[in-house]
């Protein structure tokens, strides 16, 4: 029989004022094994733990039940309170008798009484505790950042200075992502190029960074301080080593029809190409696709052209094998599909653009050389109207219902901007709402009212009409002055929400990292690990985890990479005790909790075995401890019911059961 | 049949919730203060796959008036294929629990991630009240026997 | 006479809308064409329904004014949608008036160019049978 102590939190109110802790002390004392019970105000502090302490030391408690927050939570503090007084910190079990009883109802009779309930079931299971003992894993010394954008460029430079390789996976021909297409970054108005193509060299040039452009993660196996990771290099059609970026391939193209990605589909390139002139590594692509060499098998101009001999028709699909013991997700995002809002015209007039796309025109690299333009006659436009939250803040199904913070801000960037290089040119903001929380933020905003003359005005846009003179009939209301404002505008730009880039839900589950509805990466809690995914040795840097700018892309970069370093700085990782063990009497050799193991943990071996008496060799499922997670798969898989679960053993979760039924 | 009429009838309703999605989901439907009916008692395992059919008919055997279970969304398990040997053992225990006579309105399998505490809390509101309105669970007996 | 905060719920339960989702965005009044007509602005509806002051809106010229063109119902991008509140405000009015109905003869004798053309849709809707 355990001796088992049962410890009551009050969480300051949070427990307390809806449960009579009391009154579930005193149930305690009448429970199997309970050698002592009591309460106390905070368990999980300085105070309570000594508590613990104390009580098992003095009343040699073999186990313990502590009835606060989710395991979630204190589960870990709570273990290690025990292991320091000399219990094995697998004797601990937590009732949550907060997220799931105290914060979700009001009644103090049903609330205790439900408490008292999860208390008797922790204290069943603890009573069926066993001590444990975790194992020990390796760390990979090495890291892998999914992404190459400004959030994976930074993560890896930052895990890079501090000793340790690391693999950067970009899906384009170029690192650089996102930010790469900005003009101007705010709230300082300095040169997006300016400031991180330095950044893209630093990357290119360390001797500890390695770069994969033009590849994609295929597939992902092991955990945490052990992936293995499959990454397919696609078939970029030119050498690597031997080409030296002269250029001259793309010069002498003859196709040069395809869309511009960079320039978001609003100028042509060629065939064979790089994304921009700044390009990491400046290394071309052949876009297959869009090869005449390709579709017809007539034209070779850039093998022809090319000095260095770098063309390579033949290239295949490569896979390349490696070893991480952390990733980094750092995979950015995309604008959303505007199609489902037609009352904003934008796939009916060429002068309706989105905010990234006014980025590319403003851009001196861009498709007009930099000069704000109509892009349907190239006049100059005279009135712009900036349309805000569109997609953003949305109850149903056309966009999304998150805020995706940088609009309000790069809006009144761009306002600013083309007031000051284009004075007679009026800009008008329709917002809900300016948002401009961060440091220098608001008063960038009042800048763009009070010294640019932006005008802005409170209410959303309801439709914008193109007019058969060219001009877009912008229709509004003034909420603050209850007028509707007709309005005629030589060009619109829409502040379109932003999401997570569509391939991150493929990635998540390679990963087994959670994700939510809007395709944003789950953290590990939200306010104190922001920077962790819920599945070990996984981080979250960028906007995959929700929407930032770029100073705070910055600092998450900056927050995962030294979580990945904290990994990869360990020598050993302690494995999860909770493993899967067989019976070796019950055990019949059948293979079938083999089959359904995801991590190939269960080997077989042929065992001499003493079956009351009679000696014998048998074929005995044998689970490999270090491999073993912990699912329980196998356990309910074995007809003999050979196979159970440390920590969360049959009778375990029964004498659960039972207790709650009683 | 039993009617105790002045004692209002509250169900003893077992969830078993893995510990990636669903029981961190529970967790965000508490600390967003989400509320669901006290009668939900919440089991934690490893992964939905952890559950035996044993533990569900266990629970009828002890009297629960109903049972489900909570995992990760398929293709979205932390253990990568459990959710689906879950659901495969759950169809197949489902299908034949009129036969040992527990209506299959009294068990339930639902998938909530660990961002999901509206979900979760909703989940509970439902299945609760579809178990009051199914009243008290009766002895186990073999349902298809009545009409004999 | 009911009392303005069941007038509010009944509101609400007819046109099925959660006025609280409202984040005054003013896409409904941009919308709007018969706006300058309106004496309440269609995204100032929702603020008298949370208000429960009811009265007013089925004394305003909106309730008459709206041509229940549903472009803000369809723009809405917070599910709020002002028409269905008014037109919810209307069946108030006609339901209110108990007794006092029209039958749908008596409908062509009646018309004459000032009668508000939703009057006439919405008797229309409600004697069809």
């Amino acid at each position: 029989m355990q001796r088992i102590g049962v410890f009551v939190c009050h969480c300051g109110t949070n427990i307390a004022a809806t449960v009579d802790v009391k009154k579930v002390v005193e149930m305690a004392q009448h429970e199997p094994g309970v050698v002592h019970a009591e309460d106390y105000a905070y368990m999980c502090s300085e105070a309570g733990q000594e508590l613990i302490h104390k009580a098992i030391k003095e009343k040699k408690l073999t186990g313990l039940v502590v009835c606060s927050c989710s395991p979630r939570m204190h589960e870990t503090t709570f273990r290690n309170a025990a292991e320091k007084a000399g219990l094995n910190p697998y004797m601990v079990e937590i009732a949550n008798i907060r997220e799931h009883c105290s914060w979700i109802h009001k009644d103090i009779g049903e609330a205790t009484e439900k408490a008292v309930i999860l208390m008797r079931a922790a204290i069943a299971k603890v009573n069926l505790d066993a001590p444990l003992k975790p194992g020990e894993s390796k760390v990979t010394k090495r890291a892998l950042v999914i992404g190459g954008g400004i959030a994976g460029i930074q993560t890896a430079l930052d895990i890079a200075e501090a000793g340790y390789p690391v693999d950067i996976v970009e899906k384009t021909p170029s690192i650089g992502g996102r930010m790469s297409q900005l003009d101007k970054t705010f709230p300082t108005l300095d040169c997006s190029s300016c400031i991180l193509t330095p950044k893209m060299g630093e990357v290119n040039a360390h001797p500890l960074i390695n770069i994969y452009t033009y590849s994609e993660v295929e597939s992902v196996a092991g955990f945490v301080g052990d992936f293995t990771v499959e990454i397919r290099k696609k078939a970029r059609s030119v050498d690597m080593d031997k080409c030296t970026g002269c250029g001259l391939c793309q010069e002498k193209c003859p196709s040069k029809k395809s869309l511009s990605e960079f320039n978001r589909g609003l100028s042509t390139r060629s065939a064979i190409y790089t994304p921009f002139a700044q390009a990491v590594p400046n290394v071309p692509v052949i876009d297959r696709e869009a090869c005449i060499k390709f579709k017809t098998g007539k034209c070779g101009i850039c093998s022809k052209v090319c000095q260095a001999g770098a063309i390579d028709y033949d290239q295949t699909d490569e896979i390349v094998t490696e070893k991480y013991g952390a990733i980094v997700v750092a995979t950015g995002f995309d604008m959303i599909k505007l199609d489902k809002y037609d009352e904003y015209a934008y796939s009916q007039s060429k002068d309706v653009i989105t905010s990234l796309e006014l980025e590319r025109i403003m851009n001196a690299a861009g498709p007009t050389g930099g000069h704000l333009e109509r892009l349907s006659d190239g006049k100059d436009p005279k009135e712009i109207v900036f349309i805000q939250c569109v997609g953003s803040r949305c109850a149903d199904d056309r966009g999304k219902s998150y805020c995706s913070k940088i609009c309000c801000m790069y809006t009144a960037k761009h306002a600013m901007l083309i007031r000051d290089k284009y004075p007679d040119t009026n800009v008008t903001v329709f917002y809900i709402d300016v948002r401009t929380p961060g440091k220098n933020f608001d008063e960038f905003y009042r800048r763009a009212v009070e010294d640019y003359g932006v005008n802005y005005i409170k209410g959303q846009v309801g439709k914008v009409i193109p007019q058969p003179n060219g001009k877009l009939l912008v229709q509004g209301a003034d909420l603050l002055d209850s007028k509707q404002i007709l309005k005629e505008a030589d060009m619109v730009v829409l502040a379109a929400a932003i999401e997570p880039n569509p391939d991150v839900r493929k990635i998540a589950t390679m990963l087994t990292a959670s994700i939510d509805t809007n395709n944003f990466l789950t953290e590990a809690h939200a306010k104190l690990r922001p920077v962790e995914s819920p599945t070990a040795g996984i981080f979250l840097s960028g906007v995959c985890q929700g929407p930032k700018d770029i100073p705070e892309t910055v600092s998450q970069a900056g927050a995962a990479a030294v979580k990945a370093i904290g990994l990869l700085a360990k020598d050993k990782l302690l494995t999860n005790p909770c493993t899967a063990h067989s019976d070796e009497l019950m055990c019949n050799g059948c293979s079938q909790c083999a089959n359904v193991c995801p991590y190939g943990a269960i080997t077989y071996e042929d065992r001499e075995v003493n079956d009351h008496g009679i000696r014998e060799r048998r074929r005995i499922a044998v689970v490999n401890d270090a491999l073993c997670q912990g699912c329980g798969a196998c356990t309910v898989t074995c007809p003999s019911g050979a196979m159970d679960l440390q920590g969360f053993s049959n009778r375990q979760i029964l004498a659960e059961v039972d207790a709650i039924c009683r | 049949m039993s009617i105790e009429k002045n004692e209002e009838f509250r169900p003893k309703i077992v969830a078993f919730c893995c510990n990636w999605c669903s029981y961190a989901g529970a967790d965000l439907a508490g600390s967003s203060r989400m509320s669901y009916s006290a009668d939900v008692k919440i089991i934690r395992v490893p992964c939905s796959c952890r559950v035996n059919p044993m533990f569900i008919l266990r629970a009828f055997e002890r009297g629960a008036d109903g049972v489900i279970m909570c995992g990760c969304h398929p293709g979205d398990c932390h253990y990568t294929s459990g959710n689906f040997y879950a659901r495969r053992r759950m169809t197949l225990l489902f299908s034949m629990l009129d036969y040992i006579g527990v209506e299959s309105g009294r068990t339930r399998v639902e998938w909530v991630s660990a961002a999901e505490g509206a979900k979760f809390s909703q989940t509970m509101h439902e299945f609760v009240d579809k178990i009051t309105s199914l009243g008290k669970n009766v002895r186990l007996e073999d349902l298809r026997c009545r009409n004999l | 006479m009911k009392t303005e905060k069941n007038r509010a719920e009944l509101i609400k339960e007819i046109s099925g809308v959660n006025p609280l989702k409202c984040m005054k965005c003013g896409k409904c009044s941009a919308s709007c064409p018969s706006y300058n007509e309106m004496d309440i602005k269609p995204h100032q509806f929702v603020s008298y329904v949370i208000n429960e002051d009811i009265e007013s809106l089925v004394n305003s010229k909106s309730l008459w004014k709206c041509l229940s063109c549903f472009a803000c119902v369809e723009r809405c991008p917070r599910d709020v949608k002002p028409g269905k509140l008014i037109d919810a405000a209307r069946q108030i009015v006609v339901r209110e008036r108990d007794n006092t109905y029209l039958s749908p003869d008596e409908v062509p004798e009646l018309l004459d160019p000032e009668t508000p053309q939703q009057l006439l849709v919405s008797a229309f809707r409600r004697y069809r049978r």
